[in-house]
């Protein structure tokens, strides 16, 4: 059987087991959505702030809900992981002619898909509320590509930390980290507004700062380049460097002769 | 389903961090189409002697052949021969029953066209076609344990690994299965490697058992053959009320040594058999004691686990600390 | 007799007497109970050190309610200070202390909901029957509860002060109107444990985390959180007007202006 089947079959798993779980699909949704409605309302007036490089905030803000979600990525995939480690089901797919790869990709398979219908349900929210993306239809297909892309970076990251530990809890562990990394960004505000000279340092060495500023390039200043290229550098390098740490730490886990 | 290969195994060693040594030295020979009983208390090196059979856990050192194949040099081709239920029911609760073949069926290679078919024969032979569609998390422990079996049998496995396959399930279930691993072995030919640390399953279902402590094989052979090593039966009285257990027991020890009885009762192996019985009857009738109850026990292999031991199975399951894998 | 307990608990002790067998709750007084309020006095103190025991000693309960309001201190005084320069942004002692104010109610609103994790936990893995059988007065076991909020709170509090301080928040209020915000959120800490026992005891399992957790959370992020609810506009303008929490923040405001300013 070749791999691709393999990774079909893994993937339909995964997109199964995410489909039954309604938190696994409510949380994506609702939470990124309600401190989207919540953030962008309550920093409306920081449109006013001189050199704001856009006059909604809303529209600014809505780079967001597209890395929370590849964050609950990070943590569906790892969880999902680790309950099959901790459950014993790895050891039945070792025990079956899967291939290492073929479980990682497939799983991440899953999760791409998720991402991908969660991505276009943000961009939907936006247009519905009045954003217009500058980039234009092609700079949403771009926009829905990238998030996902940053989805599967996050989950082979989740993937990563399940193999390594095992344990769902870590896994879970991991999500405040990420969601720290997220706030110590140009989320909320573009970096050169930032005032802290300390919170402008970190974020411009936060790689996540690049992912929203990429995604927030398509949806308020249209082809910019230089932006597209780092946010897409970035989060190919991010998922590469994770599909490899994932790939080690399953063989490692998976001792099978 | 008949086939040349069992499994052979030689001075095969598991260590583990901080230098437990799990499974220290094992020999084996489980022939084909027979199943093997491996009997033991819990961390006494079942577990990891099942992971490395089923190349989950590669050994520290020994080698082993499982329906032919080296289990290090040959991981994929062991695999492809055998199925395994292990201790956890290793299912996903998420899906149904039939997700679970489909997929197993899948992964093993098994053509799309063939799937459904086989998937149905198998819930069909571990009694699920009407639970089959819904969700594993709703299963019971019974439940699991046939569909774990079920995955196990997907793509006609020759060799077939169950480790634990009971624990935990009533009667009711637990007679099932045993019935269905049976069936495999007898009318399939499938060669069955089963642990237990419960002596009835092993003396039910096995054909040999190993006895494994301390990561030793301490004893092995037919139960009948084993049971036969210790040889003697006990006799048991339990006194009626006014009698004492002390003048039971003077009594008693005239025909062998005492051995652990009830918290009522005072019990004897018998030096000479059955045929001591008579005169056990008489001497306590002339002292005039009067009991409750008169029990004859056949050497079980809670005995012979005893006798290679120096302690009971039961008791050993308290004392050991969980080293398996 | 039955021990049910009279006085302020005695709407809480209803929660216990429903979960207990028949025969616990007729159980007679303890001759070494002693007096009704010490009885109570004593559950409470043991359930308190039993909880700030478990909470100080494992860090995975104790960081997360101490990281979070630090993380998000950190994250809107630092990374959002430049909203001072709004045209129309009037808290006079600056950024950093006007989101000094929402982060101690949120540390204490959420110290009293992680508290209710605790509660549900010692429901679903039994904990808690042990401590119905053992307490004379099963009023003290919520007190108990709530105390250990109010310490572990007093923990994330003063740290977070230290903080606040140490990147230069600017405090005009007096001894008075300070006493009176970490009051403030004292209470709002009480009502977060008492909300949170509520559904704890109502439902029993740790999957009730999300009920406890989302009303607060709501409740918090639906007041002027970024800026002064007269630069605020739109639906959230509508809310936050109407919002409880907009009156605790406006109050704990005022417990970091000066005086005069406060008067104004």
């Amino acid at each position: 059987m070749s791999a691709l089947a393999q990774v079909g079959y893994v993937a339909r798993r995964s997109v199964l087991r995410t489909a039954r779980q309604p938190a696994n699909i409510i949380f994506p949704f609702v939470f990124p959505t309600a401190l989207l409605a919540v953030t962008s309302a309550g920093l409306s007036p920081a449109t006013k702030i001189p050199g704001f490089p856009s006059d909604s905030f809303l529209a600014f803000f809505l780079a967001f809900p597209f890395i929370q979600g590849a964050l609950f990525a990070t943590m569906n995939a790892g969880t999902d992981l680790a309950r099959d480690i901790q459950s014993g089901f790895l050891n039945r797919l070792a025990l079956t002619p899967l291939r290492g790869g073929a479980l990682i990709v497939g799983q991440l398979g899953g999760i791409a898909v998720l991402a991908f219908i969660q991505n276009c349900y943000y961009l939907a929210v936006g247009l519905i509320v009045g954003v217009r993306l500058e980039s234009g239809i092609v700079g949403g297909i771009v926009l829905i590509i990238l998030a996902t892309g940053v989805a599967i970076a996050f989950g082979a990251l989740g993937a990563f930390f399940a193999l390594r530990t095992g344990s769902g809890e870590a896994v879970q562990g991991l999500f405040p980290l990420l969601f720290v990394g997220l706030f110590l960004s140009s989320m909320n505000l573009p970096r050169n507004l930032i005032e802290a000279d300390w919170f402008r340092t970190v974020a411009t060495f936060n790689p996540i700062s690049y992912l929203i500023e990429g995604l927030r390039s398509l949806i308020i200043t249209g082809w910019d380049w230089e932006a597209l290229g780092l946010a897409f550098g970035f989060a190919g390098l991010l998922a590469a460097a994770a599909m490899v740490l994932a790939n080690w730490a399953l063989q490692l886990r998976l001792t099978r002769t | 389903m008949a086939q040349a290969h069992g499994i052979e195994a030689e001075g095969l060693v598991r260590t583990f961090k901080g230098g437990i040594r799990a499974v220290d030295g094992i020999d084996l020979r489980v022939e084909p189409g027979e199943i093997y009983g491996f009997l033991g208390p819990n961390g006494a090196g079942k577990s990891t002697t099942v992971h490395m059979l089923t190349t989950l856990l590669p050994p520290t050192s020994g080698t082993a052949r499982v329906a032919g194949f080296d289990i290090v040099k040959e991981g994929p081709k062991v695999r492809t021969a055998i199925g395994a239920a292990l201790q956890e029911a290793a299912l996903d609760s998420l899906l149904t029953g039939r997700e679970h073949l489909n997929l197993q069926c899948a992964l093993h290679g098994i053509p799309r066209s063939e799937r459904r078919a086989r998937s149905q024969e198998l819930l069909e032979r571990v009694g699920l076609t009407l639970a089959a569609d819904r969700k594993v998390g709703g299963y019971s422990g019974g439940m699991k344990r046939r569909l774990d079996l079920a995955l196990a049998l997907a793509h006609r496995p020759t060799i077939l690994f169950l480790d634990e396959p009971t624990t935990g399930l009533d009667v009711q279930s637990r007679s099932a299965l045993w019935g269905e691993v049976a069936r495999l072995a007898r009318e399939d030919g499938v060669t069955v490697f089963l642990t237990t640390q419960y002596l009835e399953e092993a003396d039910a279902l096995a054909d040999r058992v190993g006895i494994i402590d301390h990561g030793h094989i301490v004893a092995e052979g037919t139960p009948a053959q084993l049971k036969a090593q210790i040889g003697r039966p006990t006799v048991e009285a339990t006194p009626a009320d006014g009698a004492t257990p002390e003048a039971i027991a003077r009594i008693l020890e005239r025909f062998g040594e005492p051995t652990g009885g009830s918290a009522k009762g005072v019990a004897v192996r018998l030096e000479h058999g059955v045929s001591d019985l008579a005169g056990i009857v008489r001497a306590l009738d002339s002292e005039g004691i009067k009991l409750e109850n008169l029990a004859l026990h056949a050497p079980s292999l809670d005995d012979v686990f005893l006798a290679k031991t120096g302690r009971s199975l039961e008791g050993a399951e308290e004392e050991e600390a969980e080293v398996e894998a | 007799m039955i021990s049910r307990p009279k006085g302020r608990f005695r709407w809480a002790s209803k929660w216990f007497d429903r979960s207990a067998p028949t025969a616990t709750r007729a159980r007679p007084a303890r001759p070494d109970a002693g007096t009704a309020s010490g009885a109570f006095w004593s559950v409470a103190f043991a359930v308190a050190w039993r909880v700030l025991h478990n909470v100080f000693t494992t860090p995975s309960l104790f960081l997360p309610g101490m990281i979070f309001p630090l993380f998000f201190f950190t994250a809107f005084a630092g990374g959002l200070s430049r909203v001072d320069n709004i045209p129309g942004f009037d808290f006079p002692n600056g950024y950093t202390a006007f989101q000094f104010v929402f982060v101690l109610l949120q540390s204490a609103a959420f110290g009293g909901v992680f508290t209710g994790f605790g509660i549900a936990r010692d429901f679903e893995y039994g904990f808690a029957r042990r401590l119905l059988l053992a307490a004379p007065r099963r009023s003290g076991i919520v007190a108990g509860y709530a105390l250990a909020a109010a310490g572990r709170w007093a923990v994330t509090a003063t740290i977070l002060t230290i903080v606040a301080l140490a990147v230069g928040m600017q405090v005009g209020g007096g001894g008075v109107d300070l006493v009176a915000l970490y009051a403030l959120a004292l209470i709002v800490n009480l009502a977060g444990t008492l909300w949170a026992s509520g559904i704890a005891m109502r439902l029993r399992t740790v999957q009730a985390g999300p009920i406890m957790q989302l009303p607060v959370f709501l409740t918090l992020f639906f007041a002027p959180v970024y800026v002064p609810l007269a630069l605020l506009n739109g639906w959230l303008h509508s809310v936050a007007s109407v919002n409880p929490a907009t009156s605790l923040l406006e109050a704990g405001w005022r417990g970091l202006r000066s005086a005069e300013r406060a008067a104004l």
